[in-house]
C-alpha cells in the first residue's frame, strides 16, 4: 500500500472571469499520507475553496496534477466524500435524514440490508440515530452538518474533504463538531483534509497544518502539530505547546497578509 | 390558506378543543349559508327570471345531470378532461426537463415558446377544428395544446435553476444521471412545476367547456349553451353549478396532491416563519 | 480600448447575449421554415394550414385595413377595461379581507369555492342578462382576472414578517405608517405578480368572450374567418392575438422588474 494518499503537484488555477484572467492559485504542492488529518488554513479569499474544488474534481486546474491513491483526478473520484460549508444547500430538503445519507449508496452494488446497516452505523457515529425520519430543515444547523458528515461517513471514502464545515454554526456546537471529527479520525482511522480560516481550529484538529499565502496562492508553511492524539477542548487548548503552535500559525498568516513571505522557487 | 397564525391566535384563549372545532365549522359555513338563505328569501319575495331559487336549481340539477345526460354528456366530457390533463402534465414535464437541461436547445426555442405561450388558448379551437375536424381526438388535442404551456415553461425554469451546491454534491458523490433526475432535478423543480400544474388545470377546464360550446351536439359545454338558447334557466344554472363543482373538485385534488408532493417545501416555509 | 477593466466584461456579456440572440433567431427561422414546408410538401392541405408566406402576406394586407385596427382596439379596450375593474376590486377587497382576521376566516370557504369556477361557465348567464353587448364580455373578463389578483393581495398583506411586525409594534408606529412602510412594501411583489397574471388572463378571456358571446373584436374575426373558410385570415389573426399576448407579457414583466428592482433575488448562472 502506498503511503501517499493524496498528491497535489504544482497546481495552478486561473479563472477566465468577465474582468479578465484572475490567478486564484499560483503554485500549490503538498502530499497527504494515508490516515492523516491535515488542516489547510489561509487568509480569507486565498483560494481555499478553489483548491478543494480542484481536488474534488469539480474544477479543472489550469496546470499541475492531482493524484488520489495513485490515480490522477480528472473528475469527481470514487473514493472521496465532501462536506460543504453550506449544509443547508448540500442536503436535499425533500429527502429525510436517512434518505440523504442513503442517497450516494443507491447506485453502489449492495443489498438493501447492507445499505441500511451502513446508514445506521453512520447516523450512530454522528449521534443522530434518533433523527433518521426527520427532514434536515427540522434540525438545527449543527445537526444538519452532522447529517452531511454522516452521509460522507456512510460512503466509506478513502479521504474525507471538509470545506470550512463549521463556519456557519455557533461556538459551542462548533466545539462538539470538532470533537466529532477528531473521533472519526481516531476511532475509524479516516483520512481527513480539513479546510478552515480559523487558526485555533486548525491547530486543535490537525496533525499537520498547511498555511496558504494570499492569492495567487502557494504553500507558505507546512507545520507538524506535535500534540497528543487524544485532544480535549479545555486541556489541549490550555497547553503551552498549543499556544506556541497557534502563535506560529498566526504569525505566518499575518506575514502572508502583509505579503512579506517569499514565494519558494520550484 | 389556514395559516399557523390563525391557530395560534385561538390557542391561548383557553377554549376547549371541541369549542374551537365548532367555531371553525361556523366560520367555514356561515357565509355560504347566509348567502344561500338570502337568495332563497329574495327568490320567494320577488321572483326573478334569470335567478331562479336555489331549490329550483337543485331540482333541475338532479333531473338534468343524473339522468341519461350523465352518460351522454357528463362522463365523456370529464373523461376527456382527465385524459387531457394527464397528457398535458406529462408532456409538459418531459419536454420541459429536456429543454431546461439543454442550454442550447433552451436558447433556440425560447422566443418561439414565448410566442406560443402568449396565444390565448381558446383561439386554438377553430384552428384545430380546421386541421382535425370535429372528433374526439381533436377535442382532446385542443385541450392539451392549450393547457400544457404553464407546466412546460415552469418546468424549464425550475429545472435550470437547480442550486449549484446541490449539483456539486450530486457530482462529488457520483450520482448517476437517472439518480440526479429523480433525487435532485425534479424535486428541486417541483414547486415551480406545481405552480404550472395549477394554471394548467384551470386552462384545461376552460378549454373543455369552450371546445364543446360550438359545432358539437354533446358534452357539458354544449348542454349549457343549449339550455340558455331554449330559456331553460334553472337547467342552465344547474350546469353552471356542475362546472363549478368540477372546478372545486379539481382544485381539491390539486391541493391534496400538492400538500403531499411539496410537504418539504411547505415545511421549510413554516420553519422560516417561526 | 481606453477602459481595459470594463471592456472584457462587456465583450463577454455581449458574446453571451449575441449567442442567445442568434440561437433564438435560428429557432424562429426554423419554426417559420417548418410552417412553410408542411403545406408545401403536402403533409397538410394548404386549405387547412396555409403556409407561413401566405399567412404573413394576409397579415400584411390586414395591417393596411382600418377595420382590422378597429378590431384590435376593441379587443384591447375590453382587455383594459376588464383588467382595470378587476385590479380596483381585487386590490380593495383583497386588502380589507387580508387585514381583518375575522373577514379572512369568514370568507375562506366562499373564496375556495368561487375561485375555481371557470368564468366561461358564466357565459350563458351573462348573455341572458346583458345580451350580446359589452357588459357581458366585461363580467367574464373581470370574474376571471379578479381571482388572480385577489388571491395574491390576500397572501401579500398576510405575509408580513413576524419580526418586522413586532419591530413596528415596539416602536408604536401608527396604523397609517404600518400600512405605508410595512404592509405595502411586503405586499407589492405579490401585487405585481397578481397584476401580471391578471393581465394575461384578461386577454385570454377578452378573446374568448368575443368568440363565444359574439361581441365585436379579434375573437369575432376569427369566428367569421373560420365560418367563411378563410384560413389565411384565421391564422393571421391567431398570430396577431399571440403577438398581443407577447407584448402584454413583456411589458408587465418589465414593469414588475423595474418596480421590484430592490426585491428580485436574481441569481445569475454560476460562473465557476
Amino acid at each position: 500500500m502506498p503511503d501517499t494518499l493524496l498528491e497535489v503537484h504544482q497546481l495552478k488555477k486561473v479563472y477566465e472571469t468577465a474582468s479578465g484572467p484572475v490567478e486564484a492559485i499560483g503554485d500549490i504542492s503538498f502530499d497527504m499520507r494515508q490516515g492523516e488529518l491535515v488542516c489547510i488554513v489561509g487568509p480569507s479569499g486565498c483560494g481555499k475553496t478553489t483548491l478543494l474544488k480542484c481536488i474534488a474534481g469539480l474544477l479543472k486546474p489550469t496546470a499541475g496534477t492531482i493524484r488520489l491513491a495513485d490515480r490522477p483526478v480528472t473528475g469527481p473520484p470514487e473514493s472521496m466524500a465532501l462536506v460543504f460549508q453550506e449544509y443547508g444547500r448540500s442536503l436535499y430538503p425533500w429527502l429525510t435524514v436517512r434518505g440523504n445519507v442513503e442517497l450516494p449508496l443507491r447506485h453502489q452494488k449492495m443489498d438493501a440490508a447492507q445499505r441500511s446497516r451502513l446508514v445506521d452505523d453512520a447516523l450512530e457515529a454522528v449521534g443522530l440515530e434518533h433523527a433518521g425520519r426527520s427532514y434536515p430543515w427540522q434540525l438545527s444547523g449543527g445537526m444538519q452538518q452532522r447529517v452531511a458528515i454522516a452521509r460522507a461517513v456512510a460512503y466509506h471514502p478513502e479521504v474525507l474533504i471538509m470545506d470550512e464545515p463549521f463556519a456557519a454554526v455557533d461556538a459551542q456546537t462548533r466545539a462538539d463538531l470538532e470533537d466529532l471529527v477528531r473521533a472519526l479520525h481516531i476511532e475509524r482511522g479516516m483520512s481527513i483534509l480539513f479546510v478552515t480560516h480559523d487558526i485555533d481550529e486548525s491547530v486543535y484538529l490537525g496533525e499537520r497544518v498547511i498555511v496558504l499565502s494570499t492569492s495567487p496562492t502557494w504553500v507558505q508553511d507546512d507545520i507538524a502539530i506535535d500534540l497528543a492524539p487524544e485532544r480535549d477542548q479545555i486541556t489541549t487548548r490550555a497547553l503551552p505547546r498549543f499556544t506556541e503552535l497557534r502563535t506560529h500559525v498566526y504569525e505566518q498568516i499575518q506575514r502572508a497578509k502583509r505579503g512579506e513571505a517569499v514565494r519558494p522557487q520550484a | 390558506m389556514s395559516t399557523p397564525a390563525d391557530t395560534m391566535k385561538s390557542g391561548p384563549r383557553g377554549r376547549s378543543r371541541g369549542t374551537r372545532t365548532v367555531i371553525a365549522v361556523l366560520y367555514a359555513v356561515a357565509v355560504p349559508v347566509v348567502l344561500i338563505v338570502a337568495w332563497l328569501i329574495w327568490a320567494g319575495v320577488s321572483p326573478q327570471i334569470f335567478f331562479p331559487s336555489p331549490i329550483a336549481i337543485a331540482e333541475a340539477f338532479v333531473n338534468t345531470w343524473l339522468g341519461p345526460s350523465l352518460t351522454n354528456d357528463v362522463i365523456p366530457s370529464l373523461a376527456r378532461l382527465g385524459v387531457a390533463i394527464v397528457l398535458a402534465i406529462t408532456i409538459g414535464i418531459a419536454a420541459g426537463t429536456v429543454i431546461g437541461l439543454t442550454p442550447w436547445l433552451r436558447e433556440l426555442l425560447e422566443p418561439v415558446l414565448e410566442f406560443f405561450r402568449a396565444i390565448p388558448p381558446p383561439v386554438l379551437i377553430p384552428v384545430f377544428t380546421l386541421l382535425m375536424g370535429i372528433t374526439t381526438s381533436m377535442k382532446l388535442a385542443v385541450i392539451v395544446a392549450g393547457a400544457f404551456w404553464p407546466v412546460l415553461l415552469n418546468t424549464i425554469d425550475g429545472v435550470r435553476s437547480t442550486d449549484s451546491v446541490m449539483t456539486e454534491t450530486a457530482q462529488s458523490f457520483r450520482l448517476t444521471r437517472a439518480e440526479r433526475l429523480r433525487y435532485l432535478v425534479l424535486p428541486s423543480a417541483a414547486p415551480r412545476i406545481m405552480t404550472g400544474v395549477r394554471q394548467t388545470l384551470s386552462i384545461a377546464l376552460i378549454m373543455m367547456v369552450i371546445s364543446e360550446m360550438f359545432n358539437t351536439s354533446s358534452g357539458l359545454g354544449y348542454r349549457i349553451v343549449y339550455f340558455q338558447r331554449n330559456y331553460l334557466i334553472a337547467e342552465m344554472w344547474s350546469g353552471i353549478v356542475l362546472l363549478g363543482l368540477v372546478g372545486v373538485f379539481l382544485a381539491a385534488v390539486f391541493t391534496f396532491v400538492e400538500r403531499r408532493v411539496l410537504r418539504w417545501y411547505h415545511g421549510i416555509k413554516e420553519t422560516e416563519r417561526a | 480600448m481606453s477602459t481595459p477593466v470594463s471592456t472584457p466584461v462587456t465583450t463577454a456579456r455581449r458574446r453571451r447575449a449575441a449567442r442567445k440572440a442568434i440561437l433564438g433567431l435560428l429557432g424562429v427561422l426554423g419554426f417559420l421554415a417548418t410552417w412553410q414546408l408542411i403545406p408545401m410538401m403536402g403533409i397538410i392541405d394548404e386549405r387547412f394550414l396555409p403556409s407561413a408566406t401566405t399567412t404573413l402576406a394576409r397579415l400584411g394586407e390586414l395591417v393596411l385595413d382600418l377595420e382590422f385596427w378597429r378590431n384590435v382596439r376593441r379587443t384591447l379596450t375590453y382587455w383594459a377595461l376588464g383588467l382595470a375593474i378587476a385590479v380596483v376590486l381585487a386590490t380593495a377587497l383583497g386588502t380589507i379581507v387580508g387585514l381583518v382576521p375575522f373577514l379572512r376566516r369568514a370568507t375562506h370557504t366562499s373564496v375556495e369555492f368561487l375561485r375555481p369556477i371557470p368564468s366561461v361557465a358564466l357565459i350563458p348567464l351573462v348573455i341572458l342578462i346583458f345580451g350580446i353587448r359589452t357588459p357581458a364580455a366585461l363580467v367574464i373578463i373581470v370574474y376571471a382576472s379578479f381571482w388572480q389578483l385577489f388571491i395574491q393581495v390576500l397572501y401579500g398583506v398576510g405575509d408580513v414578517d413576524a419580526v418586522a411586525r413586532d419591530t413596528a409594534k415596539s416602536f408604536r408606529l401608527p396604523r397609517s405608517h404600518r400600512l405605508r412602510y410595512l404592509i405595502l412594501p411586503t405586499a407589492l411583489p405579490y401585487f405585481m405578480t397578481g397584476v401580471r397574471l391578471a393581465a394575461a388572463v384578461a386577454l385570454i378571456l377578452a378573446v374568448t368572450a368575443e368568440m363565444t358571446i359574439g361581441v365585436p373584436g379579434l375573437g369575432n374575426v376569427i369566428n367569421l374567418a373560420r365560418n367563411a373558410g378563410d384560413s389565411p385570415t384565421l391564422y393571421a389573426v391567431v398570430v396577431v392575438t399571440g403577438l398581443l399576448g407577447l407584448v402584454i407579457n413583456l411589458v408587465f414583466r418589465a414593469v414588475e422588474r423595474r418596480v421590484l428592482g430592490w426585491h428580485q433575488s436574481v441569481r445569475g448562472e454560476v460562473a465557476l
